[in-house]
């Protein structure tokens, strides 16, 4: 299901649909998540995937245009790559332990350890949380700052040119742009 | 190898070819899609098929979700799966969604600058844009740029 | 949108348990699935679909943009907070046993929930701060063209 809707964002030119389509992918893909014992993520995949994303893909479709254009090149060169890269992908995958063995290098390192210590050191039911915010506190601070940067960002660009817009400027020379650009 | 084996590995390893194939759907809608917001959906299946196969890893067979009972008394017998890869994915995924508005800020900002989201018709405003930019600056130099 | 009386009740009715459901999310997750990031989307959701549904003149006037941006930017400190607090108290960088010495436990417990209150407190802001970025742009699409 998760390959057909795939396909289908592939072939569809009605950006609308696109946009409910990638909301379709994101519920697939919680509900995969779910079966494999990744609670926390198959909500924040649900949470974000299916209402955030679809919400701001639709607020840039009301801000663009709907439709996408035929594209004039032929898909020949692009399918020779994706299909080279593809190759190369599962080939490296020969060599991949099965899925869902318990002697896999991922499962034989620190997550074993984790799970042993958390009971003792942090005492938090949930050792996805403990983890996220106490062994691996540093990451998710630099997560934490990430997320703020591209906050700002966001609104660096959107708010930047409002100003612009009062201004009265609607010069689209690229010089006015760069100039403009030292004010924000 | 005997046909009992060949027929694990293959069951074994069919959930990281799925991936592999959702992956290369996404870089494919990436390639050879010119419209901007198709481009960043197809961006969107390549990263979720990339936190499929991660959260694949940690899967361990007859395993449940890494949540302990509440009061504490954790059965030794009961097999977790790994939580490594939920923390690291699930802060992914916020950090996903916070780039993928970044990237669609950026095509609004396109879109006002160019009129347009397709690529192709960017390359020619650029193109466009350029031959006059040396036009200007050929005749304020005396003809040569 | 005046006449979409059923999508205004059901919204009204919505949003109050949507944040209800995020402060769980947000204080229940060291014992159930949920933590700062999934509290932060879930409560920045109520705002987008208050917004949604009444406008967005209505939705800044209940969450205005300044507290949005100021709330971004506190959720990091708040973070980085915590670790300082620990510093000073004589331990490592976001050594959360600084809190309660005698119970290395309970100051885990204090040391996580801060850290999820900082994260959900940056992600609710970014999150909602990028929506009316959004919708603050005048659309080139009518209503009919959907």
């Amino acid at each position: 299901m998760l390959v057909a809707t795939a396909l289908a964002i592939v072939r569809l030119r009605n950006l609308f649909a696109v946009a409910m389509l990638s909301g379709v992918f994101s519920l697939l893909s919680a509900l995969l998540f779910v079966v494999l014992d990744a609670v926390d993520v198959a909500f924040t995949e649900a949470a974000v995937g299916a209402g955030i994303s679809t919400v701001l893909v639709l607020g840039t479709l009301a801000l663009t245009s709907r439709v996408e254009k035929p594209s004039s090149h032929s898909p020949a060169l692009p399918l020779f790559v994706v299909f080279v890269t593809g190759a190369a992908l599962i080939y490296g995958t020969l060599d991949m332990p099965n899925f869902g063995s318990a002697d896999a290098p991922a499962m034989t390192h620190v997550a074993p350890d984790y799970l042993a210590r958390t009971p003792e050191e942090i005492d938090v039911p949930n050792v996805v949380t403990a983890i996220l915010a106490s062994y691996r506190g540093y990451d998710t601070l630099g997560e934490t700052a990430v997320v703020f940067t591209a906050g700002i960002g966001v609104l660096l660009l959107m708010s930047g040119l409002r100003r612009r817009r009062e201004d009265g400027d609607d010069d689209d020379d690229d010089e006015d742009t760069e100039k403009d650009g030292g004010v924000y | 190898m005997a046909d009992g084996t060949t027929f694990e590995y293959i069951v074994g390893h069919a959930n990281y070819w799925l991936f592999s194939v959702l992956m290369m759907t996404g870089l494919y809608v990436v390639v050879a899609r010119g419209n901007l917001v198709k481009k960043i959906v197809g961006l969107n299946m390549f990263q979720t098929s990339v936190f499929m196969l991660y959260i694949s890893t940690g899967k361990i067979t007859g395993g449940t979700a890494p949540i302990f009972p509440t009061d504490m008394k954790i059965d030794p017998a009961v097999v977790y799966s790994n939580p490594l890869p939920h923390v690291l994915i699930l802060t992914a995924i916020v950090v996903g969604i916070a780039t993928t508005a970044l990237g669609l800020a950026l095509i609004i900002r396109i879109r006002e600058e160019y009129d347009t989201i397709e690529e192709d018709d960017i390359l020619a405003a650029e193109k466009l844009m350029a031959a006059e930019d040396d036009k200007l600056h050929g005749e304020s130099m005396g003809g040569r740029a | 949108m005046r006449h979409h009386l059923i999508l205004r009740v059901v919204t009204k009715l919505l949003v109050g348990s949507i944040i209800l459901f995020a402060f769980y999310v947000q204080f229940h997750g060291d014992f159930s699935p949920g933590g700062g990031f999934q509290a932060g989307v879930i409560m920045a959701v109520a705002f987008i679909l208050y917004g949604i549904v009444f406008g967005l003149g209505k939705a800044q006037a209940v969450f205005p943009p300044w507290v949005v941006h100021k709330m971004v930017a506190l959720g990091v400190l708040i973070y980085a907070g915590t670790g300082v607090v620990s510093l000073l108290l004589g331990y490592g960088y976001l050594d959360y046993d600084a809190f309660a010495p005698h119970h290395p436990s309970h100051g885990q417990h204090y040391g996580i929930l801060a850290v999820e209150l900082g994260v959900g407190v940056t992600v609710t802001g970014v999150m909602v701060a990028v929506y009316y970025a959004f919708a603050a742009r005048p659309a080139r699409l009518s209503d009919e063209e959907w």
